[in-house]
């Protein structure tokens, strides 16, 4: 494998505490030295990559993402899908289970990862909790765990019963995994298609009350307390309202294993931007009140928020062009992350640049136990963005990898662009190939 | 959490909301909101000036143009005024249901505007059980869309006549109206406000007309965020305290066709919310009496109220036709290129 020398460029490595001018050595898919600019010692036919004035991070890492295979190429592939994600600057994308069929054996999780899917970055993919997912039979954990999954969830289908959730999370630890859930309680969201408030009693749209998830996550944080001594790892979903961010910074101060993430739509958007009925501002948990989004910001500005992730979940143009009611939830995300967290977190919040890093790569690796990920101290997984901190730039849907163009930030303005994405060494990204 | 004062938040910039994706066009009758109070003026004008026009005259209006009623939902009263005043303006007019149609193979409401279009239609006049459905409608087809009625959310047509009918009986002669028009006026709307695109319709419509509106049901059928949907809006729990009040009362329907599993007690509804001639007679006996249909005599109101002579009730189905030409004629005759509102 060709060597890669990344000269000239800031380092920004949160995990290893690095931030400061240096150069950069890929050999053989592994970071190989790091050193003062003008000082690496093994360049010779390396390929030269000129960082002059560049960002050089630990590729990001998302951790929800929906890649549509096996069974609905139509929205995305797990080509389409990578590239995407290097597109965005990611390097490694967990894929949640709700293929089709799910992803409830080692079979479908070694398919996801055989080298004809074409993937364009490293795949972990998550399995699923329960057999098809139906929230019943557990799965064989330690079978899907050495087939290469790196979590299980019933992403989307939240596990309702207790014994189940709690079998889930003691049969999880015993093997090491982590256990991802979707916190919905959904007998009250029945025929709800966005947040309960003042906005979708005027639009004349059932509401999904934001206790429906609060409830599901003290629920599931009763149970962890009572598996404390297994060690049970939870992580919540997409948290999206203040009463569910509450019980986590709660069960973080008790010291339980309680981690969450949050996506962009929900620390940018509110219920306002549904808008006209708009099903690019679909998905679940939906798009929350004001004050649910104000805690989404304090919570990644105070450190109980643990990752952002996406929850990219592409649709067809044709599934999203149909009554609100009858749209399927969700909206893509792997090449807006980067850029509207610095936007956002960054220039607007004034979070650290490394703090905004760490959260779109060490963290999510750590949680999920993706070693040699997230950072680029030697040896570890040659993994890199190289990105302009200071470019601002305006996403448009259409010109995407992605193969869906389902999402609330068309147009938007962004603040961060990837110029390379390198993933174990290799070139999985250039939008201007010399 | 402590129990203690939150932390000072911080002043955050957001991203802004996003205006509408396209422009509607100005014919289009989407919701009350598109509508100015010079559009409300002009379009209770031009019903009074069609419903009194020699009908040899007023029948080459819009002689020949294609009009399509696409109803996805049963209906007597909207349905057959839309077609009579489309027709009373020269206008052929198509009717596509849910039931007898395509739409029952699979047909999306996208590729049913687009065949209507296809087939001539220069408007089309909907009714559908998805709230929003007529923005989804105008988005594809680009042509005047008539909103008859969507899921939940409105039935525009619905608050204009039921406005004509308020104005006609507390505001005689008044056919331009401003902010001012309803100042002094109580409406109460009593009942299954949560499912009603009515009750939507009317408390975002009279409040910009300086009419105070309160609204009054039980807390299953009138969640208490209802008050929040706008300016002038407060809602009372005691049917009695709100008819004292009122100087009109508009009843409503419980529609069964969306309870979704709630669990209503009926009797116990009857006793604290049916309109009743004692009731009537004791708190609100100069009250007009409105319900946009249908009634259930002896549900929301008894029959003798229904038929009683505070009741306006076919008096409201009677402007419909008038208020139904005026907004057909507005579709038909504004031109696309004269710019939407964005």
């Amino acid at each position: 494998m060709t060597a890669l020398a990344i000269l000239g460029g800031h380092l920004i490595d949160p995990a290893a505490g690095i931030d400061a001018p240096k150069d950069l050595l890929l050999k053989d898919g592994r970071v190989a030295e790091i050193a003062a600019p003008g000082k690496l010692k093994a360049t010779n036919g390396a390929e030269v990559l000129n960082a002059a004035g560049l960002t050089v991070a630990p590729g990001l890492i998302d951790i929800h993402v929906h890649l549509r295979e096996p069974g609905q190429g139509y929205k995305e592939t797990i080509a389409t899908g990578t590239a995407a994600a290097a597109a965005g600057g990611f390097t490694a994308v967990a894929a949640m289970p709700n293929t089709r069929p799910v992803n409830d054996s080692p079979e479908i999780t070694r398919w996801m990862l055989a080298p004809e899917r074409g993937a364009a970055v490293r795949v972990f993919p998550i399995a699923a909790a329960t057999r098809g997912s139906k929230g019943e039979a557990i799965n064989d954990y330690a079978a899907l765990k050495s087939a290469g999954a790196v979590a299980v969830s019933d992403d989307g289908l939240p596990i309702l019963k207790d014994s189940v959730m709690r079998e889930v999370l003691a049969a999880a630890a015993r093997v090491g995994l982590s256990v991802i859930q979707h916190a919905e309680d959904t007998r009250l969201t029945q025929g709800a298609s966005m947040n309960l408030g003042p906005m979708s009693f005027k639009l004349g749209l059932r509401g999904m009350p934001p206790e429906a998830e609060s409830s599901l996550v003290e629920r599931d944080i009763r149970l962890i307390t009572e598996l404390r001594e297994a060690r049970a790892h939870l992580h919540i979903a997409h948290v999206s309202t203040a009463g569910a961010i509450a019980a986590v910074r709660q069960a973080r101060r008790s010291g339980l294993r309680v981690t969450c993430e949050v996506a962009p739509h929900h620390f940018l958007l509110t219920d306002q931007h549904v808008g006209l009925y708009s099903t690019h501002a679909k998905m679940c948990p939906p798009l929350r009140s004001a004050a649910d989004r104000d805690a989404m910001i304090e919570a990644l500005l105070d450190g109980v928020v643990d990752a952002i992730a996406t929850d990219h979940a592409p649709h067809a143009v044709h599934e999203k062009e149909v009554e609100f009611e009858n749209a399927p939830n969700g909206v893509i995300g792997l090449e807006t992350a980067l850029g509207l967290s610095l936007r956002w977190l960054h220039k607007e919040w004034k979070l650290p640049l490394g703090r905004v890093l760490s959260l779109l790569s060490a963290q999510p690796a750590a949680l999920l136990g993706m070693k040699g990920r997230g950072t680029l101290a030697a040896g570890s997984f040659a993994d890199v963005v190289v990105f302009d901190p200071k470019a601002e730039w305006t996403y448009r849907a259409r010109e995407g990898k992605s193969k869906s163009r389902n999402t609330p930030f068309d147009g938007f303005a962004m603040q961060g662009k990837v110029r390379w994405t390198i993933s174990e060494g290799r070139i999985a990204y250039n939008p201007d190939p010399m | 959490m402590s129990p203690t004062a939150p932390p000072a938040r911080r002043q955050l910039l957001l991203p802004p909301v996003a205006a509408s994706p396209f422009p509607y066009h100005p014919g289009s009758l989407l919701s009350l909101d598109d509508l100015t109070l010079d559009d409300l003026s002009h379009i209770l004008a031009r019903a009074t000036a069609l419903e009194t026009m020699d009908p040899l005259v007023r029948d080459r209006i819009l002689a020949k143009r294609r009009v399509a009623l696409l109803f996805y939902e049963s209906s007597t009263r909207t349905r057959t005024s839309f077609e009579l005043a489309a027709k009373s303006l020269g206008a052929d007019t198509a009717l596509v249901s849910s039931l007898s149609s395509s739409i029952e193979k699979g047909e999306s409401l996208k590729d049913t505007g687009l065949t209507l279009r296809a087939l001539g239609a220069e408007a089309i006049i909907l009714r559908h059980n998805s709230s929003g459905a007529a923005w989804l409608l105008e988005a594809e087809t680009r042509l005047p869309v008539l909103n008859a009625g969507d899921g939940m959310h409105q039935h525009p047509t619905q608050a204009l006549l039921d406005l004509r009918t308020i104005l006609t009986h507390l505001r005689p002669g008044v056919e331009s109206v401003n902010a001012e028009t309803l100042a002094g006026v109580t409406v109460t709307i009593v009942g299954d406000i949560l499912h009603s695109r009515v009750a939507r319709s009317n408390m975002m419509l009279l409040p910009r007309l300086g009419a105070r509106v309160i609204l009054c049901g039980p807390p299953a059928l009138l969640p208490a965020l209802a008050a929040h949907a706008g300016p002038g809006i407060a809602i009372e729990r005691d049917f009695e305290a709100a008819l004292r009040q009122s100087q009109a009362v508009m009843m409503l329907r419980i529609q069964a066709e969306r309870l979704a599993g709630l669990q209503l007690d009926l009797e116990e509804y009857k006793a604290a919310y049916q309109l009743t001639g004692p009731r009537l007679a004791a708190f609100a006996p100069n009250a007009i009496v409105l319900h946009p249909g249908p009634i259930i005599r002896g549900l929301e109101l008894t029959a003798g109220v229904a038929d009683g002579p505070q009741s306006v009730i076919l008096e409201q189905v009677k402007n419909g036709v008038a208020i139904r030409m005026a907004v057909v004629e507005r579709a038909l005759t504004t031109a696309a290129d004269k710019g939407g509102r964005a």
